[in-house]
């Protein structure tokens, strides 16, 4: 139940001001400007985008700053945000065969046309801490090798070519879209991966590793994970045709998993597919086991009664801003809800103290 | 126009600067900041769904002479959207040769640079396998 309550006006005036202090710290420290954030917070700046579900470096820099570097914050700055702005249309969908790739690697393949390629990794660094990065020294510079830009051919087009791998079949179908419509069960595919992609990272990586536990296992292998740079395209009706609004970096993953046939379709590989915003590799391959697992009746595959196969409990729960949102409230004022159940549990006590009395009389 | 779109806002601020007597215009759709949705493929060349939305500004203006410049640019910078759709006007006129030189050529190169940099960094992290044979015969 709510009900007004007045009175904390300057306090809150104050509060405000307290946090616009301590976000600034010490003022004998430079103050961080965007442009140092979108450089040099980049993995942070992309969660903000992926999860805010706006592609746009500068404000997610801008919002991380605002939070003071609490992400789940700055992704809640960029959703208000983004419902301000007028929706001016869609793209074509991306076409991620045509990706600039900073890295591109396949666990399935050991040489593959186009060959690994690392990219900026974490990957084989030892995790230990780096104290020479606490001085300030000269910036780094990369080793280059002479190369020609080259289109990256898929992995699972090479082994589309022998059928041993589900086809996917292109449409030009418009998907729903759930920043429209509410979400309604079951959702389908389309709603599933824009569900996932803008999802919790924390959640969606759980959900992937209890699969790979054992709560429904489906056995995937990354069959090609590949971060780089796709042209977005637009039909723009005033002019008849379809022109570059812009470029963006995704990450995309797609898995390749054990299937054993069922009674209509021969043994074969099936696909999980993770494409998110930025340079969001974890998020992207456990899209891709979360995508793979909500995908056993379409495939016939048993309800194991596992967390990752039951569409509804993954969907509803994978936004971090509807989470926070619902967790948050509950240390707002209750004052009037507490006050009623003070009395229902005054009420019983009473009762039964009332009837050990006439039992014992 | 795409290439407008993909440009620096600093990049493409610099070039334009370089067009001098610009000719007077008005607004057809002054610059609006917008949301676009981003469409992928399942599996990449699936059926569609929807990815994200992205920042875009447009703007329509109408030069003095009667072009009509359209600019549909990644962003929020009204600035870029003006010089671009400015720029989308001028190549209709007698000034697309000069306004190509000035801007878009060195757009192109600078993009282009940009391009071949990363992809000869990337070049670099390349895997190149061996095997160890180990053993007799």
């Amino acid at each position: 139940m709510y009900v007004a309550v007045k009175g904390g006006e300057r306090a809150i005036d104050n509060a405000h001001e307290w946090l616009a202090e301590e976000r600034r710290g010490d003022t004998d420290i430079a103050e961080l400007s965007i442009a140092q954030i979108r450089e040099q917070l980049a993995l942070a700046v992309n969660r903000v985008m992926a999860e805010g579900s706006l592609y746009d470096p500068d404000l997610a820099a801008l919002a991380i700053k605002q939070s003071r570097g609490d992400l789940i914050e700055a992704i809640f700055l960029i959703r208000a945000y983004r419902t301000t702005l007028p929706r001016i249309g869609h793209s074509k969908p991306i076409e991620t065969s045509d990706m600039a790739c900073d890295r591109r690697i396949s666990a399935t393949f050991k040489d593959l046309p186009g060959g690994q390629i690392l990219g900026p990794t974490f990957d084989y660094t030892h995790r230990l801490l780096d104290f020479k990065l606490a001085a300030e020294g000269k910036a780094p510079v990369a080793q280059t090798r002479e190369t020609d830009v080259d289109r990256m051919p898929r992995v699972t087009d090479f082994l589309n070519q022998d059928g041993l791998i589900q086809t996917e079949t292109p449409t030009d179908t418009s998907p729903p879209d759930l920043t429209r419509q509410p979400m309604q069960f079951p959702a389908g595919r389309p709603l599933r991966l824009q569900n996932l992609t803008r999802g919790d990272e924390g959640f969606v990586l759980s959900i992937a590793y209890s699969t790979q536990r054992g709560y429904a296992r489906n056995h995937p292998f990354v069959g090609e994970l590949r971060i780089g740079r796709v042209v977005v395209e637009m039909d723009i009706p005033a002019l008849g045709f379809a022109v570059d609004i812009g470029e963006i970096t995704v990450t995309e993953c797609e898995t390749v998993n054990q299937f054993t046939g069922s009674k209509t379709e021969p043994a074969q590989f099936t696909r999980g597919y993770g494409l998110v915003f930025g340079q969001t590799e974890r998020k992207a391959i456990s899209m891709a086991l979360v995508d793979r697992a909500l995908r056993w009746e379409e495939l016939g595959e048993d309800n194991m009664g596992a967390p990752a196969q039951d569409e509804e409990f993954v969907l509803a729960h994978s936004d971090n801003i509807q989470a926070t949102g619902f967790l948050e409230h509950i240390k707002l004022p209750h004052y009037v809800d507490f006050q009623s159940e003070l009395e229902l549990v005054r009420k019983l006590r009473r009762e039964t103290a009332d009837a050990t009395k006439e039992a014992a009389e | 126009m795409g290439l407008l779109a993909k440009a620096q806002t600093d990049d493409l601020g610099h070039r334009f600067s370089a067009l001098t007597n610009l000719p007077d215009f008005k607004w057809l759709q002054p610059p609006e900041i917008g949301a676009v949705m981003v469409r992928g493929r399942m599996g990449g060349v699936g059926a569609p769904f929807n990815l994200g939305e992205m920042s875009v500004t447009r703007c329509a203006l109408m030069i003095a002479s009667g072009e009509v410049g359209h600019a549909y640019v990644q962003g929020r910078s009204k600035v870029h959207a003006e010089q671009a759709a400015m720029i989308d006007a001028l190549m209709q006129t007698e000034r697309a040769d000069e306004v190509r030189a000035a801007v878009l050529v060195p757009i192109a190169a600078s993009r282009a640079a940009s391009h071949q940099t990363r992809a000869e960094k990337a070049a670099a992290t390349k895997v190149d396998f061996f095997t160890l044979v180990r053993g007799e015969d």
